[in-house]
């Protein structure tokens, strides 16, 4: 039965996948409140553990209000699809070399299309709302993403190039072939995507359809309840999809790190590397263990060992793996750096998202037509020529590329410059 | 999508029924096209006109005469249309079959288009692409004018 395993594949995820969105939401607070020297969520289980789901059960239980002149159908069918079609793109991703559900030969074009479907969600839900906030919130979202989408899909053209492949299969074989992540060898490419998709998922600093000081709560104003939770499941779930082509593209999607570091632990066939993902695990699991007696409340330090027994039994997984057949060992360790690099990615967007002010509406669509358009055709057509300097002249994959990069960081200074006089002009003269 | 008077739902409409055509093509083994109708037509160039369409008064055009009651002529074209197709069905009623899934779903799908369009059909393809900048271009002169 070949359908067997892809159905088990999208059940997993579409049952993992909100409780990830909750953690996702747990790790934002946290790292805000660390970025901002405070303790963040500490009541709800030890640390705010339990937050996510306390949050979940909150969300269900709230009244549900439809408002008294909206769209009712369209005011429903909105945040539906933005679900689906944030949950219709995981089909494609390729979590490990096994957990796929499609290899499909356009995987890529199909993520970026369904994808970019996610905007009718924001877009119809705004305008079926009736309010001028949520309207006002629904076109900066469209004008966002047509401008966005465009410079985003340059970025990626420049790893089509190198890879000569759109299934996410074939484009990870290709980087482990060529011996480097494409994020190293056209790093102007994953710049342009990194600001690209956090303009696509609406975050700070581009989240303009949602500016809480300008727009109340922009496209989703209205919205309460359990619509309210299905907007922000869609909204998490395009981050986590837009990391994992970020990581499948430019930084070697389940590749180790150090793939060709084949140093063995003396005795055994197992390499230093591969046993470091269960090393690490065990370690925080004693590390939670360590942390259990100090917890105040009994039930606290119940599931702080509940949490310290769960990291064991991934680090048994993992550690037990190596000894399994190589197939098995590469489909859980490719899972688990495949996840760690998405990780790692939205921990970048949240350091972004503290780290910059919010663009004001002229200046992100000038950063987008001006800055990022013209700098990611630059970088294709350099690419174009480092495939030519590498199939006719032999250069190596990476010394190939070393112009291109020079070039393109050329081209982006000088419409920095070009650019910085006018961005003040435009505030003296008060328009 | 011609009977709803709110023009919204009407765009909806429109966007199922590209996306359905996305359909035909994917039922075609052309998954190529099948994804750039879905990422330009419905993801492109529809997300525009929802765009603009949000921004008209729909409450006047809600309260607007839209349509001529033609019953007569409506229902006759219906009618010759649906003959067409019941007599199209029944002339292919042998066809009517899903075909077996390809042992092998062929992969060069992506390929081949490439290949037509940069070898046999090189010069339209570059007088379309040339006639798509000149219309960028204009576009972009006439919009500089009316603020200058």
């Amino acid at each position: 039965m070949p359908f067997v395993l892809p159905v088990l594949y999208a059940v997993v995820i579409v049952a993992v996948l909100p409780l990830l969105a909750g953690y996702i939401v747990l790790m934002e607070r946290k790292v805000m409140a660390d970025m901002q020297a405070r303790l963040g969520p500490m009541r709800v289980g030890p640390h705010g553990l339990l937050q996510p789901i306390a949050d979940a059960v909150k969300l269900l239980l709230k009244e549900d209000i439809i408002p008294d002149k909206a769209d009712r159908l369209m005011f429903w069918f909105a945040p539906l699809v933005s679900v689906t079609m944030a949950l219709l793109a995981y089909s494609a991703l390729a979590i490990g070399p096994v957990f796929q559900i499609a290899d499909l030969n356009i995987g890529l074009l199909f993520i970026l299309a369904i994808s970019s479907l996610g905007i009718y969600g924001i877009v119809l839900g705004g305008w079926a709302s009736n309010s001028h906030y949520s309207l006002l919130g629904a076109l900066r979202s469209a004008a966002q993403l047509v401008s966005y989408e465009t410079a985003a899909g340059l970025g990626l053209i420049s790893v089509l190039l190198l890879a000569g492949s759109l299934s996410m299969k074939d484009i990870v074989q290709a980087q482990s072939d060529q011996g480097v992540w494409f994020g190293f060898s056209v790093p102007f490419g994953f710049f342009i995507y990194l600001v690209g998709s956090i303009a696509e998922t609406n975050r700070a600093p581009f989240d303009l359809p949602e500016a809480e000081s300008e727009l109340v709560a922009g496209y989703m104003t209205e919205y309460s309840g359990f619509r309210w939770s299905l907007y922000f499941l869609a909204e998490y779930a395009n981050m986590v999809v837009v990391a994992g082509i970020a990581t499948t593209l430019f930084l070697g999607g389940w590749l180790r790190p150090g793939a060709r570091y084949h140093e063995h632990i003396p005795g055994t066939g197992v390499e230093w590397l591969d046993a470091l993902p269960a090393l690490l695990t065990l370690g925080v699991a004693l590390y939670s263990l360590s942390l259990a007696p100090k917890q105040p409340v009994k039930i606290q330090k119940i599931v702080m060992v509940l949490v310290a027994l769960l990291c064991l039994g991934v680090a048994g997984v993992l550690g037990g793996s190596l000894f399994a057949p190589p197939a098995v060992m590469q489909g859980i360790h490719g899972a688990f750096w495949f996840m760690a690099k998405v990780f790692a990615y939205i921990y970048a967007f949240l350091w972004i998202r503290f780290t910059f002010p919010r663009y004001r509406f002229d200046q992100l669509m000038r950063l987008g037509w001006r800055f990022l358009i013209p700098l990611a055709l630059v970088n294709v057509i350099g690419v174009g020529v480092a495939i030519v300097l590498r199939q006719q002249f032999a250069w190596g994959p990476i010394v190939s590329l070393i112009p291109t990069t020079l070039g393109t960081l050329g081209v982006a200074m000088l419409l920095a410059k070009d650019d910085a006089p006018t961005a003040t002009a435009h505030l003296v003269d008060g328009e | 999508m011609v009977t709803r008077r709110n023009i919204v739902h009407g765009a909806v409409f429109l966007i199922t029924t590209l996306l359905s055509t996305a359909g035909i093509f994917l039922l075609l083994e052309a998954e190529f096209l099948f994804i750039v109708q879905v990422i330009l037509y419905v993801g492109g160039i529809m997300v525009l006109f929802v765009f603009v369409i949000m921004l008209v008064n729909l409450d006047v055009s809600m309260r607007q005469v839209q349509f001529n009651r033609q019953w007569f002529v409506a229902g006759a074209l219906a009618l010759v249309l649906a003959a067409q197709f019941l007599f199209a069905i029944w002339a292919g009623r042998g066809a009517l079959r899903l075909p077996a899934m390809a042992a092998e779903i062929s992969p060069k799908n992506t390929e081949a288009v490439a290949d037509a369009l940069f070898s046999h059909y090189m010069l339209p393809f570059e007088i379309a692409s040339i006639l798509l900048l000149v219309a960028m271009i204009g576009a972009v002169v006439m919009a500089k004018r009316r603020v200058g």
